[in-house]
């Protein structure tokens, strides 16, 4: 039996898509068998961020209706063997489906695979009850924004009452450490304190995730950039190892190297 | 019991908080008293808005509204009888509750003590003092009829003495409110970036307006605490 995971936010455009294919991609590299979700119904993403949108036969709306069998639906993906993809619908939207619906769906994807990865939408109706109803545990992405901390906040009290998940775990995506260092964006410190949650990683702010996502190859099939490490980290951390956050600051420029050439840090 | 009126907003669970009854001299509006202030009016307005057409439209008919075991101030009230001034027909003959005015001072001796997080999205209201132990985040609220005291970080909206009494105080371990509120008296802190604060401190009502000062002066403030553990 298996555990679904949902990645959720609150506020729209921080990154949940991209963590979800991420994390994903990740957990298939260390050997899991995985599957994610994506719930978004009516704006679905997740098969373009993994660039799988042209294997798509079947969608999510085709098996609860019935249409399909759960195993036609799935999209396997063309890098990995243990790694599948079940797609929204584009044509209909959240209200299509029924929390008690996506979670018999997801109890059923568990009995198969070691992780289930639900991509949830922003929001926090009837999408979100949705995305949610089925999930064992959940991770909170947010970026150092003030408004993207309010929003996770809000989620967090909402997850909290529900029972069946436990305490969320929590995702700083693009983190900007010069920025931070500065007193101009709010540092993952600051937003650790505000939403008492525990850490789970913190992703830096790199230009190769946004190229990666849109040539369909999320960035943690490269682990020579530091986004990519980030998520592989994260993964590792959700298997249950004790791997430290990295240091943030990339040492480039020439001072940096003359520095190091004469041991000086 | 604020955890569940929580879920069922969120939710949408139908739950009346208010109930219309006929009576020989008119109509009696029960209001639920296990509810938010704020959930009372949402409804009221709906229902005067889009229900219940063949009563409101009729001939001229007296009104008594009873809060229960929660007594409005004056402003509340206030804000009722303006929403039925907007239904010609429906005149307000008493506003009545029935908190035995002792009971509620014996709450205000009392303390209670709550651990947790209130965070966006979340009200709490207590019906005597409160030593809040955790943070209350930006978009929650933590509301009480005495004072409060907070062992953490005030971040969102705090209201003490919300019945109207003026003596309240607020206390907490980091002051950073987006709102403070002391019975009908409402400050917010100055809009210029300010250095952290990492004194603890209090709020007061001095002449209708709100000042904060740092903790070890509360004593000169309030010669009594309502603490008796």
């Amino acid at each position: 039996m298996g555990e679904a995971i949902v990645i959720t936010s609150g506020k729209g455009g921080v990154g949940k898509t991209t963590t979800t294919a991420n994390l994903g991609i990740s957990l298939a590299l260390m050997g899991k068998k995985v599957c994610l979700v994506d719930t978004d119904i009516g704006l679905r993403n997740l098969d373009v961020v993994m660039g799988l949108e042209n294997r798509i036969l079947f969608d999510l709306i085709d098996v609860i209706e019935g249409n399909c069998r759960l195993k036609q639906a799935l999209v396997k993906d063309k890098r990995f063997d243990a790694l599948y993809m079940l797609p929204a619908a584009q044509t209909k939207d959240k209200n299509a489906v029924k929390p008690d619906q996506l979670k018999s769906l997801v109890d059923e994807l568990k009995k198969d695979f070691d992780y289930v990865l639900i991509d949830c939408p922003a929001g926090i109706e009837q999408g979100f009850k949705n995305a949610i109803a089925g999930a064992d545990h959940a991770i909170i992405v947010t970026t150092p924004e003030v408004a993207a901390v309010r929003d996770a906040d809000r989620i967090i009290g909402l997850l909290e009452a529900e029972k069946h998940i436990d305490e969320p775990k929590l995702i700083v995506n693009r983190i900007r450490p010069h920025m931070a260092k500065k007193g101009e964006m709010l540092t993952v410190e600051e937003l650790v304190q505000i939403l008492a949650i525990d850490l789970i990683g913190v992703v830096v702010d790199d230009e190769e995730v946004i190229h990666s996502a849109n040539r369909g190859e999320p960035t943690a099939l490269n682990p020579d950039t530091l986004s990519g490490l980030a998520y592989r980290n994260i993964a590792r951390r959700i298997l249950g190892e004790t791997v430290p956050l990295m240091n943030l600051e990339q040492k480039n420029g020439i001072m940096n190297k003359f520095r190091k050439l004469l041991g000086i840090r | 019991m604020m955890a569940n009126s929580y879920i069922e907003v969120i939710f949408g669970m139908t739950k009346h908080n208010i109930i219309i009854k006929g009576t020989k001299d008119g109509l009696m509006f029960l209001l639920n008293d296990d509810c938010s202030y704020d959930e009372v009016i949402e409804e009221l307005k709906e229902k005067l808005e889009n229900s219940h057409q063949t009563i409101l439209t009729g001939p001229v008919t007296r009104v008594i509204i009873k809060t229960g075991a929660r007594k409005f101030t004056a402003f509340q009230e206030e804000t009722i009888r303006n929403i039925f001034s907007t239904k010609g027909n429906l005149i307000i003959h008493s506003i009545e509750h029935d908190v035995v005015e002792n009971k509620s001072n014996d709450c205000l001796d009392k303390i209670e003590i709550i651990t947790g997080t209130i965070r966006s999205g979340q009200v709490q209201e207590y019906q005597g003092n409160v030593l809040y132990i955790g943070d209350i985040n930006p978009g929650g609220i933590l509301k009480a009829i005495g004072d409060i005291y907070v062992l953490g970080t005030i971040r969102g909206i705090v209201h003490a003495g919300m019945n109207g009494n003026k003596e309240a105080i607020i206390a907490a371990s980091i002051m950073e409110p987006t709102q403070i509120r002391i019975a009908d008296v409402i400050s917010r802190p100055i809009e210029e970036e300010q250095p952290r604060s990492l004194k603890h401190e209090f709020a007061y009502v001095l002449d209708e307006r709100i000042f904060i000062d740092k903790i070890q002066h509360l004593s000169k403030f309030k010669d009594k605490l309502p603490v008796s553990l």
